[in-house]
């Protein structure tokens, strides 16, 4: 197997192992780049000194070390990344995503499944189909994968017995047959001792199947990109100088060639390709995966973000839609909430608005949900800050695929994979009536604004409002408060105090001061709003400078001790539980228009600070 | 670099991770504010700024080249260096940590840790601070060190350019996380998935230039640790009754002439060193002195900030 000079058709494959370290998962990979000749000297020898030190398998050299990378997982024993590895035979270069198997790792199985184009699914030989066999199964489905193969490992401890093995392959068979698979490979293997890896064991005669390495070398998982519709997500826009403006980018799908017309996705644009160019010179033609230059024969409106397309095979353009959802954050996914997603070369707000259900990873059955937690997979509607090209996951990664990030600390929260376009979307469009919010406030001589007072429970925030209205009001503006417990007695009175139920409080709230804005009124809300995440949604939803935040901010012993309406003294009694402060957390805000401290001072001498800001700011109290 | 008539046509796998690093490469031009491109002047970097001279044509990347130079680079890499940044025609930035220069850190008497910590790791962290980089290209393979097996393409670096193996940022598809915020950064490694017999079959399809210390040819050597250490300059003491030998040697890996090990070879063409690679049995970094230090050495040094 020593990889002679690379010829000039060989492929490169990519695929992932899926089981537990109990399967013998490392073992395998170690066992492929053993047998590829691709353990050199100096590494074997660190091997032969760690497995000593870490080793499971006694004085044998434990070929797992080879794979587990980080000091941090040896010690533990455990695969809790996803490390890449690297192979190749005379006939093909192997790059192996090696994930982990247990079910608090899911995220890492998807991320090592998303790049791949084959899965090897580890099975104990005996143990059989476990909860954790159809897991794999199912993220690799879900994540795309239509190649599979059924690894039935440790063969060597059920003395290479054909009846087990064809009971394991009639049940995986039976099992994943809803799961969309093009082709399923079952071979019976034992990878610490080599049999049907890369040479054909003599202990499995029975057996007449190809070895692992010999179907990799010859499956064919082409997904014919090219056959597809013509997606080009423009990247970068290239212009070295006033006489060349080029889209760079990697075609998606399809083929492209000079003289083609195409439009721009979102904005129907039409235009032709003039050239496709490269370092290597001009290209008469092109197809999904290279990366290249189009120069376009007209001056059309593109910029990174785009995607050309022919009229033809336009996607989808949409702002609300319905995917799957995989959850990779330890804090909860919650519905309202806005996060930023990247779908293509677009960052856009995107939130969930309704999780249809939740999928148990290990029953495939769907239950009701209102969050979702680390690693839990549902399948939801999302409403987006714009409208996207979209194309279903399954016809095209590249305009079906999408992260979602969390505002705040820029982790990588959710991978999405879109089903399908919600009609609503394209059929609700906005009325534009020609008296607007200008207009309005014109009338009043009104500069409309949302004053949004935050704090705990308290605080003051309804008092240092109310303090503030009066005073507007009698200056002759247009004010509205709009206050928790009111708003809580009507609007959302169905709504409790859980974190999913706050999001949607404050979502509700946030729309209504939109209302009010748009009407021409100064609106003054008082919400506890514990979560930053809230206050930015309210935020984002209006015009900058309309959105002023008012930190009240007063000690959680001041409100405890002044507790006008004795809500501490219960919620410490237990009686009142999510009661922030007590069991469920303030998030402070960090740039917030205006900070209060209120500790030794009156209602009247705040009021009085957030008014004379408000003067400062050019509205005339 | 880049031939102006096109070159034969690559094999499907090279291709096809040109046009991946091509897009990584393109990604951070258009997500950040202000990049930088390392480059350490060895066969990886050369394929690196290849393929970003590709990225851009017919213009020039849009960002500088960056050498931290720890002034014991073997002579040839240093004259290489600057006439392969003059053919390009890109700005070339080179950084010493002149603090670590006038305490004497040197790799023979202050050992490799101190040295590669001091002159390395240190000096990139005061070039990417000086300039306000907010994103750097390195040219590391996942296939050179296990710990780099798990390196993510976009690599998350905190305040402090620190590196929490255990806090990085799941990378599905090619939907890269770019956000960061004041005082984060990226490293971003094109590369990750190439191996070195990627890079080398490479070399030979585009007809790359590279260092002619990869090639044989007689050099005056030390035996030392079990390994050829090149006698580069006279900075480099000789031990009571040493002398240097003349050895058809060559190097595998580049970098600081005292702490990188040369092998004996006639391997002397592209195509030589190439048959070579394929029946080595050693890899690629056994000749490299720092990574020998102590079991999971590269992990610390990365979570220090290194490459």
């Amino acid at each position: 197997m020593t990889a002679q000079h690379a010829p000039a058709q060989h492929e490169l494959l990519r695929f992932l192992t899926c089981g537990s370290v109990d399967d013998g998962k490392s073992t395998l990979i170690g066992r492929l780049l053993y047998d590829s000749q691709l353990i050199f000297e100096d590494t074997l020898a660190a091997i032969a000194r760690d497995s000593r030190k870490h080793g499971t398998t006694g004085e044998d050299i434990d070929l797992a070390l080879l794979v587990d990378g980080l000091e941090a997982e040896r010690q533990q024993g455990i695969t809790i990344d996803v490390a890449y590895r690297f192979f190749a035979t005379p006939r093909r270069s192997f790059i192996v995503a090696d994930t982990p198997g247990h079910e608090q790792y899911t995220r890492n199985m998807a991320t090592g499944a998303s790049g791949a184009s084959l899965a090897v699914i580890l099975i104990d030989a005996r143990k059989g189909v476990l909860t954790q066999t159809r897991r794999h199964s199912y993220i690799c489905s879900l994540l795309g994968i239509r190649d599979i193969v059924v690894a039935v490992n440790k063969i060597d401890l059920v003395n290479f017995s054909e009846e087990t093995f064809d009971r394991i392959v009639g049940d995986y068979v039976t099992f994943a047959a809803g799961l969309g698979f093009r082709s399923v490979m079952p071979i019976p293997m034992s990878a610490r001792f080599g049999d049907n890896v890369t040479i054909r064991s003599g202990n499995t005669p029975w057996y007449h199947g190809p070895t692992l390495v010999q179907h990799l070398e010859e499956v064919d998982v082409s997904q014919d990109l090219g056959a597809r519709p013509f997606r080009f997500p423009v990247q970068w826009v290239n212009r070295p100088n006033l006489d060349f403006r080029g889209f760079a980018g990697t075609i998606a799908s399809g083929r492209i060639a000079p003289g083609d017309q195409v439009v721009v996705a979102a904005s129907g644009k039409p235009t032709r390709i003039a050239r496709i160019v490269t370092a290597d010179g001009d290209l008469d033609a092109a197809e999904a995966g290279q990366a290249v230059t189009l120069t376009l024969t007209d001056e059309v409106d593109v910029a990174r973000g785009d995607v050309l397309v022919r009229a033809a095979e336009r996607p989808a353009v949409a702002d609300q839609f319905a995917g799957h959802l995989l959850w990779m954050d330890e804090e909860a996914m919650l519905p309202g909430r806005s996060y930023l997603m990247r779908i293509g070369n677009i960052w856009t707000p995107c939130s969930v608005t309704s999780i249809r259900h939740r999928v148990d990873v290990n029953t495939l059955e769907e239950h009701a949900a209102r969050r979702l937690s680390l690693n839990e997979i549902g399948f939801c509607n999302f409403s987006a800050g714009q409208a996207v090209p979209l194309d279903p996951y399954a016809e095209n990664r590249a305009t079906g695929a999408f992260i979602l990030v969390d505002r705040f600390t820029n982790r990588t929260a959710g991978a999405g994979m879109v089903a399908f376009p919600l009609r609503r979307a394209s059929n609700i469009h906005h009325e534009h009536f020609t008296v607007d919010k200008a207009a309005r406030a014109a009338l009043t001589g009104n500069r409309p604004m949302v004053l949004w007072f935050t704090g705990l429970s308290g605080s003051g925030k309804s008092t240092i409002a109310n303090i503030v209205e009066q005073a507007l009001h009698q200056a002759g503006r247009a004010t509205y408060a709009l206050d928790g417990d009111n708003i809580r007695h009507g609007l959302c009175r169905d709504l409790g105090f859980t974190a999913e139920d706050r999001v949607e409080n404050i979502r509700r709230v946030g729309e209504v001061a939109k209302l009010m804005l748009d009407a021409g009124m100064v609106v003054l809300c008082s919400f506890i709003s514990p979560f930053r995440a809230e206050r930015r949604m309210v935020r984002d939803l209006l015009a900058p400078g309309d959105f002023v935040e008012v930190f009240v901010d007063t000690p959680i012993e001041a409100c405890i001790a002044r507790d006008p309406k004795g809500l501490y003294a219960r919620a410490q009694a237990g009686e009142i539980r999510n009661f922030t402060g007590i069991d469920s957390p303030y998030e402070p805000p960090e740039n917030a228009e205006l900070h209060i401290p209120t500790a030794g001072r009156t209602p009247e001498d705040c009021a009085a600070e957030v008014l004379d800001r408000l003067r400062a700011a050019g509205v005339a109290v | 670099m880049t031939s102006p008539m096109p070159t034969t046509k690559l094999p499907p796998h090279l291709a096809r991770l040109e046009a991946e690093s091509i897009a990584i490469i393109r990604e951070v031009a258009a997500s950040f504010r202000k990049p930088v491109m390392l480059y350490s002047i060895g066969k990886d970097s050369g394929v690196m700024l290849h393929l970003a001279l590709k990225a851009f044509a017919p213009g020039k990347p849009p960002f500088p080249l960056m050498h931290i130079d720890t002034t014991w680079k073997f002579r040839e890499m240093i004259a290489f260096r600057d006439a392969i940044a003059k053919q390009v025609g890109m700005e070339l930035l080179v950084h010493t940590n002149q603090d670590g220069l006038a305490r004497g850190i040197n790799p023979i008497a202050s050992g490799s840790a101190l040295h590669t910590q001091v002159m390395k790791t240190e000096a990139l962290k005061q070039a990417l601070d000086l300039h306000g980089f907010d994103a750097a290209f390195g040219g590391a393979r996942r296939d050179e060190e296990k710990s780099r097996a798990k390196e993510r393409i976009f690599s998350f670096r905190g305040p402090g350019h620190s590196w929490d193996p255990r806090a990085q940022r799941p990378e599905l598809w090619n939907l890269f996380n770019t956000r960061i915020r004041d005082g984060e950064s990226i490293r971003v490694f094109p590369l990750s998935n190439w191996t070195e017999h990627d890079v080398w079959d490479y070399v030979l399809a585009e007809d790359l230039p590279v260092v002619p210390l990869y090639f044989a040819k007689p050099r005056p050597v030390v035996k030392r640790a079990g390994t050829w250490i090149m006698v580069d300059d006279a900075r480099l003491p000789l031990e009571p009754g040493e002398t240097p030998e003349m050895r058809m040697v060559r190097f595998r890996t580049l970098g600081c002439y005292p702490l990188s090990g040369a092998v004996e070879s006639t391997a002397a063409t592209l195509p030589e060193i190439i048959a070579e690679m394929r029946a080595a049995k050693t890899s690629e970094r056994q000749g490299r002195l720092i990574d020998s230090d102590e079991e999971a050495s590269m992990e610390k040094k990365k979570r220090e900030g290194y490459f």
